[in-house]
């Protein structure tokens, strides 16, 4: 008969193996790559801007002077006027603290609320699971845009009503997102641990399950802020965003489009503000996904 | 025999997903059992091994052990209390378990010391302020440096993590401890220490041991007895030297001969199991081995053979198995 070398075993000391010497986890914060920083540099002066817009603006951004419209950059309206004879430089700086705001609870609520829901139905199943993937798909199935527009109208123009839109709209990408991450971390072997030793499901899923999904949550994150501020964006310059006369960039684009052939810095400079904002956070959210995957 | 642990006709079934057409006719859906009517005991101390093929249901048999599938008949009893139904607490701490891959094993998110220490508060195994003291006994229980206490398991090796998943399960104090491929994943020069560790542990804090592998040679290093399980039912039940001296059942036999040993050299196309295990949806008529076994006769195709012998601690599933006199 076989006699199997279970001998080799006999006599190996219960420990052979090298011993680490003493380990410093480096933080996640210290392992960012070099482009969260500068992303992180970008959006800051964005938010700078916007807490100081009252302080650095030189002129009040609804101050109309129907005898200077249209004027070109000068020492006393940087970027000129527009048609109404408003600061261009000092609109665009208070549009700061229009635009910044809502784009981000327009993308910080629908992230709280999809990842939220997405764990529940991944790690629940069954009729949990059912009522929140079948609203969703419900949600899914209108045209975004078109709900956007709808929402609005029913909710009456505004702020609050953009983040509301945006929120109700969202929120099924982050769901879906962290359902599948739930769906995979559920039958991991650690979970399975946790189980055995007899904890709650409440704090499985809040301590075992939750903090190895929510990265996902956190790399998606920054792109829709760009996505929600575009949005904003696009709604303002339909006429369905922010009522005038409040300055927020896409109604500048707006404004300024008509006059894109003389007075080309009038639509284009808001146009640009909108890109750096966009640049700051896709670098925050690559960098992000960088991190968290090394 | 004092029956410590009591497994007795033990029997797991999943649900098949079955096809649109079948459930529009209304067919019920296809009913796997995994785990088919397996009976055992075990001695406070004691440890058994169980071994089979991939897919023979011996994970399943620890899951439903420790509690994480349910038992569909039969039943667990630990130190002469029913398991059934849902287990508190108390009673899931009492059987614990180290799991088969150390990359997953682990909670990626949490350090050494907050896993260990989330379980040490929830179950008020010591007191608050003893917490962070426990945790590095528990590390020296498992001959790990209190160093690695603020290690994440990224930064572990997998014998380390291994350990580590022994130490949580030993945090909990059970009385006994199932090994499900314990130590499968690691080198092999890794295995030997943390096989060494877990015999030692036995020892020292009287624990049951169930360790299951699929490594004939790692079972009999650790187990006093062993289990041979094929498709979900035991074969062979013996003590683990007579077992490896003189199998009974043609499959042990098959398996013995099927492992790789030194200094032999197996000709290509030359192994002792014929084909694949067939499908648990669709078992034979009569033993279950019979397909693949080379004593197959016509009493196999009739009736399937109960795990009997001359006493309780020698039993085989085959008609043939104690033909001869037992050695």
């Amino acid at each position: 008969m076989t006699t199997p070398p279970s001998a080799a075993y006999e006599g190996v000391p219960p420990t052979i193996e090298p011993l680490e010497v003493p380990i410093g986890e480096r933080g996640l914060w210290r392992r960012m790559p070099k482009k969260v920083w500068v992303g992180v540099g970008i959006v800051a002066t964005y938010v700078l801007v916007a807490l100081l817009a009252p302080v650095i603006a030189p002129y009040d951004p609804l101050m109309i002077d129907p005898a200077n419209s249209l004027a070109s950059p000068s020492a006393d309206h940087l970027l000129g006027t527009d048609q109404l004879g408003r600061d261009i430089f000092s609109r665009l700086l208070y549009a700061a603290r229009v635009d910044l705001p809502i784009g981000f609870l327009g993308a910080f609520l629908p992230a709280i609320a999809g990842t939220i829901l997405g764990a529940l139905a991944g790690f629940y199943g069954r009729w949990v699971d059912t009522v929140i993937m079948r609203t969703a798909d419900v949600v899914q199935a209108f045209p975004a845009y078109i709900l956007v527009i709808v929402l609005v109208f029913a909710l009456g123009q505004g702020a609050r009503s953009i983040i509301i839109a945006f929120t109700v709209l969202a929120w099924v990408v982050y769901a879906r997102i962290i359902r599948g991450e739930v769906l995979r971390v559920r039958d991991l072997d650690y979970v399975h641990a946790a189980r055995v030793a007899g904890l709650r499901n409440l704090r499985i899923l809040r301590v075992h399950v939750f903090p190895n999904v929510i990265s996902q949550t956190i790399v998606y994150l920054p792109s829709d802020i760009v996505f929600a501020t575009l949005a904003l964006a696009s709604f303002s310059f339909l006429g369905l965003g922010i009522p005038p006369p409040t300055a927020e960039w896409g109604a500048m684009i707006a404004d300024g489009q008509p006059f894109i052939t003389t007075n080309w810095w009038f639509a284009t400079v808001p146009g640009l503000a909108i890109v750096g904002l966009g640049l700051g956070l896709s670098l925050i959210a690559e960098g992000f996904e960088e991190a968290l995957r090394g | 025999m004092s029956d410590f642990l009591e497994i007795k006709d033990v029997t797991v079934t999943f649900k098949v997903g079955s096809t649109i057409a079948a459930r529009l006719k209304g067919d019920p859906p296809p009913i796997l059992t995994a785990v088919d009517g397996i009976s055992f005991e075990a001695d406070r101390g004691e440890s058994i091994g169980i071994v089979g093929e991939s897919g023979c249901g011996k994970s399943t048999l620890a899951k439903a052990i420790t509690g994480l599938v349910p038992v569909a008949s039969g039943s667990i009893h630990l130190d002469g209390v029913d398991l059934a139904g849902k287990r508190d607490r108390a009673t899931m701490r009492r059987i614990q378990m180290v799991f088969q891959d150390p990359s997953s094993s682990l909670n990626p998110s949490l350090t050494v010391e907050k896993m260990l220490s989330e379980l040490l508060r929830v179950h008020e195994i010591v007191p608050r302020e003893k917490i962070p003291d426990r945790c590095a006994e528990l590390l020296e229980l498992v001959e790990l440096p209190p160093s690695l206490l603020t290690a994440l398991p990224r930064r572990l090796s997998g014998g380390q993590r291994q350990r580590i998943g022994i130490a949580r399960a030993l945090a909990l104090e059970p009385e006994v401890l199932i090994a499900d491929e314990a130590v499968a994943a690691l080198d092999v020069s890794v295995q030997a220490p943390v096989l060494n560790l877990l015999n030692s542990l036995r020892e020292n804090l009287g624990l049951t041991l169930m360790f299951i592998s699929h490594d004939l040679a790692v079972v009999r290093y650790v187990s006093d007895r062993v289990v041979v399980m094929y498709l979900g039912r035991a074969v062979e039940d013996r003590p683990t030297a007579e077992l490896f001296d003189n199998p009974r059942h043609p499959y042990t036999k098959a398996l013995m001969a099927a492992a790789p040993k030194f200094g032999v050299k197996k000709k290509p196309g030359e192994s002792a199991l014929k084909g694949e295990p067939p499908s648990a949806l669709d078992l034979p008529s009569g033993c279950r081995f019979r397909p693949r076994c080379p004593l197959a006769a016509e009493i196999c195709e009739q009736t399937e053979p109960d795990l009997t012998g001359p006493s309780e601690i020698e039993r085989a599933a085959c008609h043939f198995a104690w033909d001869e006199a037992p050695a």
